[in-house]
């Protein structure tokens, strides 16, 4: 699973859901594999104002990824466009961004809610949040 | 605004002019319905120009194409003089243009011998330039439209080629050469129109909680965004459940469907979850607003594929309750599922869905309905949400409804709606019991048959219903 996944990932226990702790997840024991994709540029533009910031600079921090700046960049801030033949050229921020989100996967590993300590394993990519019986 | 014939397919009427009206909504265009029938292959539609016409049928599943209209009429000569004054002024515009004519005749056919004079027929249009069978740059098709062995066409038309639709989708998209699928994958027609109804698209994130074999992602993210999809049954994901297909070994997954069809880059990935348990956020009134632009699905029916979410059938004892804690974390422990009620999951998605979209993003989700009721079908409804259309398709004793929401801007929603009542759903801890339509699935729709041997015959109840085009051979379920 891609990691820009998990900025939409919360504790699947109801009770945790009321409770800021139970998001972001935090990863455990992660095996991480780097996908090459195409940059998709609309598409970052479009989910850029939509992402949990600070959930985000937990994320990379948590699994020692280079540190994301404090505060959101701006949209307008993602390209560059040249004068002369009209094209866009992504920003360096925005390469790292799309390497973060779209191209760092966790393979294997664990998901841990930071309010109940519930963990979620991450099993070839596919994790697993299904709740046993006792906390349904 | 000039008109154009859109030359559609005879195939799932209903769902013809919601998927052009989404394709003219998804490309910001004004589209005006001057002819359309059940009945017809034919449409006539109002659209600014070529630019906007395209927009609209390229990536159409229910057509072959898009013609300017240059004349119609009943027959022949009704249609040269409909012709004559329909469109002189732009005839000049191909007259040194490489040309050809083509001849499309439904419910009939012409000879070549017969064709030719027909065409003969237009020299006045007096085109000067090249006849071109490939690559003509002005491509002209006559249209005949036929009775049902009717001897001679009853309408025509004469319309310029501007641009041809996306249904060869349908084909590369074909199950059958999918590497991977299950017993309840949709249909790849029916899976691309759907993400055409939903407005799937270039830069947008869409969601499947019911993916299966990720039929819809891959649907969605063939029009461009970017998809992920989870299901209650996590070995339909990873492909540990085997494939559906017969003589199949070796281990096939969503993921590999993806990269069968170079998708992979679209797909962040899929996760074992159940719909009432939900791990996706979602968003407070602190937190801000939704963040999917579309979610697309066809819930499980209960009839191959069974309609659980988590928990137990009866309440659970304090042992039992303890052996679950105690054994959770073993190797082989299968959380408990029940059965659930059909309408509850349905409200349930709505609920979610209203929650997660973005505002004027889209809810497609399929519903399987006994076509015996006659109780008014209850469609179900959100304060949230809008519904924009209703598209069906009939089997002998039931059918099918894509149901297609948009999520209104927060400023339209009815403040006083939200405070709607609690419904009532189906008690009871058998699948049955919670599931009307899987009830009366299973009793083969005794009340459906009743009804069709009091009524005076079965044609007339077919008509009465509003059921033509019924397909026996095409009854799959899920």
């Amino acid at each position: 699973m891609k990691l820009l996944t998990l900025n939409f990932l919360t504790c699947a226990i109801k009770t945790c859901k009321s409770s800021p702790l139970s998001f972001p997840l935090h990863p455990r024991e992660v095996e991480l594999e780097i996908l090459e994709t195409d940059y998709n540029a609309v598409f970052l533009r479009n989910i850029l104002p939509r992402l949990e910031w600070e959930a985000l600079r937990v994320l990379a921090g948590e699994l020692g990824l280079p540190s994301l700046p404090e505060s959101s960049p701006d949209v307008s801030s993602l390209s560059t466009s040249s004068e002369e033949d009209d094209s866009e050229t992504p920003t360096q921020v925005a390469q790292d961004l799309h390497r973060l989100l779209l191209e760092t996967c966790i393979k294997e590993g664990k998901l841990v809610c930071g309010c109940c300590g519930h963990e979620y394993a991450v099993k070839e990519g596919v994790a697993n949040f299904l709740l046993p019986g006792h906390l349904v | 605004m000039p008109d154009y014939l859109v030359r559609l397919v005879q195939v799932h009427e209903s769902f013809r002019k919601t998927e052009l009206q989404s394709l003219a909504d998804l490309n910001r265009v004004e589209i005006e319905f001057v002819k359309y029938a059940e009945d017809s292959p034919f449409c006539i539609v109002r659209l600014s120009d070529d630019a906007a016409a395209r927009s609209v049928i390229t990536r159409n599943i229910l057509s072959y194409g898009i013609y300017e209209l240059w004349g119609q009429g009943v027959d022949y000569d009704s249609l040269h003089a409909s012709v004559k004054q329909m469109s002189p002024q732009i005839w000049a515009q191909y007259h040194k243009s490489p040309f050809r004519f083509t001849m499309d005749s439904y419910r009939g056919s012409r000879s070549m011998l017969e064709q030719f004079p027909i065409i003969e027929s237009f020299a006045y249009l007096d085109f000067k330039g090249p006849v071109r069978v490939r690559d003509a740059e002005a491509s002209f098709t006559i249209f005949e439209d036929y009775e049902h062995n009717g001897p001679s066409p009853k309408y025509l038309y004469l319309g310029r080629f501007v641009a041809a639709s996306g249904r060869q989708a349908k084909t590369t998209y074909d199950l059958k050469k999918r590497h991977y699928i299950s017993t309840t994958s949709m249909d790849a027609e029916l899976a691309l129109l759907t993400a055409n109804i939903a407005l799937a698209a270039p830069g947008k994130f869409f969601y499947d909680p019911f993916m299966g074999t990720g039929g819809f992602p891959l649907a969605c993210a063939h029009y461009g965004a970017v998809v992920c999809g989870s299901d209650i049954d996590g070995r339909s994901i990873r492909g540990t459940g085997g494939s559906a297909r017969r003589g199949q070994t070796g281990k096939k997954d969503v993921a590999m469907n993806f990269v069968q069809y170079g998708l992979q880059s679209r797909y962040l990935g899929g996760f074992v979850s159940d719909l009432t348990n939900t791990p996706l956020r979602i968003p407070t009134v602190e937190s801000g607003a939704g963040y999917l632009d579309g979610i697309v699905c066809d819930p499980p029916y209960g009839i191959r594929e069974g309609l659980k979410v988590l928990g137990h059938r009866e309440k659970l004892e304090d042992f039992e309750r303890q052996t679950h804690q105690d054994r959770f974390k073993e190797a082989g422990y299968i959380p408990p599922k029940r059965p659930y009620s059909f309408t509850a999951i349905q409200d349930d998605i709505l609920a979610f869905a209203s929650d997660t979209l973005v505002e004027g993003g889209r809810l497609s989700m399929w519903m399987p309905t006994a076509n015996d009721e006659d109780v008014e079908l209850v469609i179900p409804m959100h304060p949230c949400l809008e519904l924009l259309s209703t598209c069906v398709q009939p089997f002998n004793k039931w059918s099918r409804r894509l149901l297609t929401y948009r999520r209104l801007p927060e400023s339209e929603v009815s403040k006083d709606a939200m405070e709607y009542a609690k419904k009532e759903y189906e008690q009871g801890v058998k699948a049955s019991e919670l599931n009307d339509f899987r009830r009366k699935y299973f009793e083969g729709f005794r009340e459906f048959e009743k009804s069709r041997q009091e009524g005076a015959t079965s044609e007339n109840f077919s008509e009465a219903k509003g059921l033509r085009g019924i397909n026996k051979g095409n009854c799959s379920c899920n």
